[in-house]
C-alpha cells in the first residue's frame, strides 16, 4: 500500500513512518507548516526543517501552509491529502498520535472522507517502551520546545539519550506529566533515524526562554556523513 | 487462556499495533495468558474465552468472509467483539449492517441491566466506525448512543459485541470482561 506519512521532524511522526516502511511502502512526507503558534494540530517550530530530514531519507516533501485556525487548518489537511494522492497517489495516511482522542477523531474523520486508510501505529503505546524501543532503533532526537514546569532553559537542544530519558522518568513520575511529551509538555526534532542517510548537523540554534516555555530555533542545520 | 482474534487485512499487519497490541497490553497487565491469531487461522481449541480485535475504518475485508467466523456459533465460551469484532460476532448470528459513520467520543447510554455495566448508567467512549449493526435474533442490546446500539449481548450466552473502542478510556469494561470469565466453572 503506498502511504504518506504526517510528518512534523519530531519523533513520534518519525518513528510512525519508520514503523510503516517495515509493512508498507512509504511514498512521501506531509508536512502541515501553521503560521499560529497556538495551532492545536500542527505547531512546532523547527518545521522547516522538515525538508532537510526528507532529503536524507530520500522521500519527497509535500509542504502545505495553513493560517492555523481550529476548523480550516482541517480543510488545509484535506488539501494536503488530496495533493498526496494527485502527486504520489498515497492510499493512505500513517500518524504519530499516540493519545490525543482530539487529534486522532478529526485525522480519522479526513481520511474517512477521502477515501484513505488511516494507520497509528503508536496509538496507546506503552510511553516506556516506546521511548526505549525508540533509543534501540538507532533514533537520535533533541528538545526543541519546552512548555511545563519543571523544565528550565537547560533542555533546550539537548539529545534524548539513555541518562536523559532516566531523568524524564523522574520527572514524570513526579509531575505528572507524559514520557513522551505528548501532553504537549515538550517537542523534539529528529537529528538521526535509521532511514535517514545522513545525520542532521546543527551549526547554529537559539534560545528563547521563560517561565516554563521555551523555544530552541534551529537557525542553520545541514546534512553530514555519520 | 484468552484468545485474541486479529481482524486486520493481514497478518502482522501495520494496523495490528493499533489494534490488537494495545488489547494484548491489557490482558498482559493483568496477568492473562492468552495467544493471538488472525482470523484466517484462529486457534481456539483450548481458548477459555475469545475477544475479536477492531480494524481500521477502511479495513473490511474480514466482513467478505463470514464463513471465517461461524466458530462463533458453536463457541459457548465467553466472547468479546470490539468495533469489527462486534460486526463480525453480530453478522455470524444474522445480523444486518447499515452504513453509518461515527468517528469520536460519544455518549453511550446502558438500556438493560448486564454485570458489564452494573452501576454505569452512562459514560463517554470512543467510536471509529464506517457502519451501524444490526441486533441478531437471540440477542439484546446492552447499550446505545443516539445513532446506534453500542453493545450487544446474546440472551443466554456470554457472547458480547461493543461497537465503542474500550480499550481507549473505558479499558475497565475489558478488566469486567475478564472477571465474568474468571466466575465461569
Amino acid at each position: 500500500m503506498r502511504l504518506g506519512v504526517l510528518f512534523s521532524g519530531g519523533k513520534d511522526s518519525a518513528f510512525a513512518c519508520w514503523k510503516a516502511m517495515q509493512k508498507e511502502e512509504v511514498v512521501c512526507l506531509i508536512t502541515i507548516v501553521s503560521r499560529n503558534p497556538e495551532s492545536y494540530m500542527f505547531h512546532t517550530p523547527n518545521i522547516r526543517l522538515a525538508a532537510l530530514q526528507a532529503e536524507s531519507a530520500g522521500l519527497p516533501l509535500l509542504e502545505m501552509e495553513t493560517e492555523g485556525e481550529k476548523e480550516t487548518e482541517l480543510l488545509d489537511l484535506r488539501g494536503a491529502l488530496l495533493a498526496a494522492r494527485e502527486r504520489f497517489g498515497i492510499e493512505g495516511l500513517v500518524t504519530g498520535a499516540i493519545l490525543s482522542v482530539y487529534q486522532a477523531t478529526r485525522l480519522q474523520r479526513v481520511c474517512y472522507e477521502l477515501g484513505l486508510w488511516c494507520f497509528n501505529p503508536l496509538w496507546l503505546a506503552d510511553q516506556d517502551e516506546y521511548m526505549e524501543e525508540l533509543l534501540d532503533a538507532g533514533f537520535r532526537v533533541i528538545i526543541t520546545g519546552v512548555f511545563a514546569s519543571p523544565f528550565d532553559g537547560s533542555w533546550l537542544g539537548r539529545e534524548i539519550d539513555r541518562r536523559t530519558l532516566d531523568e524524564l522518568r523522574m520527572i514524570a513520575r513526579e509531575h505528572r506529566i507524559t514520557l513522551t511529551g505528548e501532553g504537549g509538555e515538550f517537542e523534539t526534532f529528529v537529528i538521526d533515524a535509521p532511514f535517514f542517510s545522513r545525520r542532521v548537523a546543527i551549526e547554529e540554534g537559539s534560545r528563547v526562554y521563560r517561565n516554563h516555555n521555551g523555544v530552541f530555533r534551529i537557525e542553520r542545520a545541514g546534512l553530514v556523513a555519520r | 487462556m484468552i484468545s485474541v482474534i486479529d481482524l486486520c487485512y493481514r497478518e502482522d499487519s501495520l494496523s495490528r499495533e493499533e489494534f490488537v497490541t494495545p488489547v494484548e497490553r491489557l490482558l498482559r497487565r493483568s496477568g492473562r495468558e492468552f495467544n493471538t491469531r488472525h482470523y484466517t487461522a484462529p486457534d481456539i481449541e483450548a481458548a477459555d474465552a475469545a475477544i475479536l480485535c477492531g480494524t481500521a475504518l477502511m479495513d473490511t475485508g474480514f466482513a467478505e468472509r463470514p464463513d471465517l467466523f461461524y466458530w462463533l456459533l458453536e463457541f459457548e465460551r465467553p466472547v468479546l467483539g470490539i468495533s469489527s469484532g462486534m460486526r463480525a460476532l453480530a453478522t455470524a448470528f444474522g445480523a444486518g449492517v447499515e452504513p453509518g459513520c461515527g468517528i469520536g467520543m460519544t455518549e453511550v447510554e446502558v438500556l438493560s441491566p448486564d454485570p458489564l455495566f452494573a452501576g454505569k448508567e452512562r459514560f463517554s467512549a470512543y467510536e471509529v466506525r464506517g457502519c451501524a449493526v444490526g441486533v441478531p435474533g437471540g440477542f439484546v442490546a446492552l447499550a446505545a448512543s443516539k445513532e446506534c446500539v453500542q453493545a450487544i449481548r446474546h440472551r443466554f450466552l456470554p457472547l458480547y459485541g461493543l461497537l465503542f473502542h474500550p480499550e481507549v478510556r473505558n479499558d475497565w469494561l475489558i478488566e469486567r470482561f475478564l472477571g465474568l470469565v474468571d466466575q465461569r466453572p
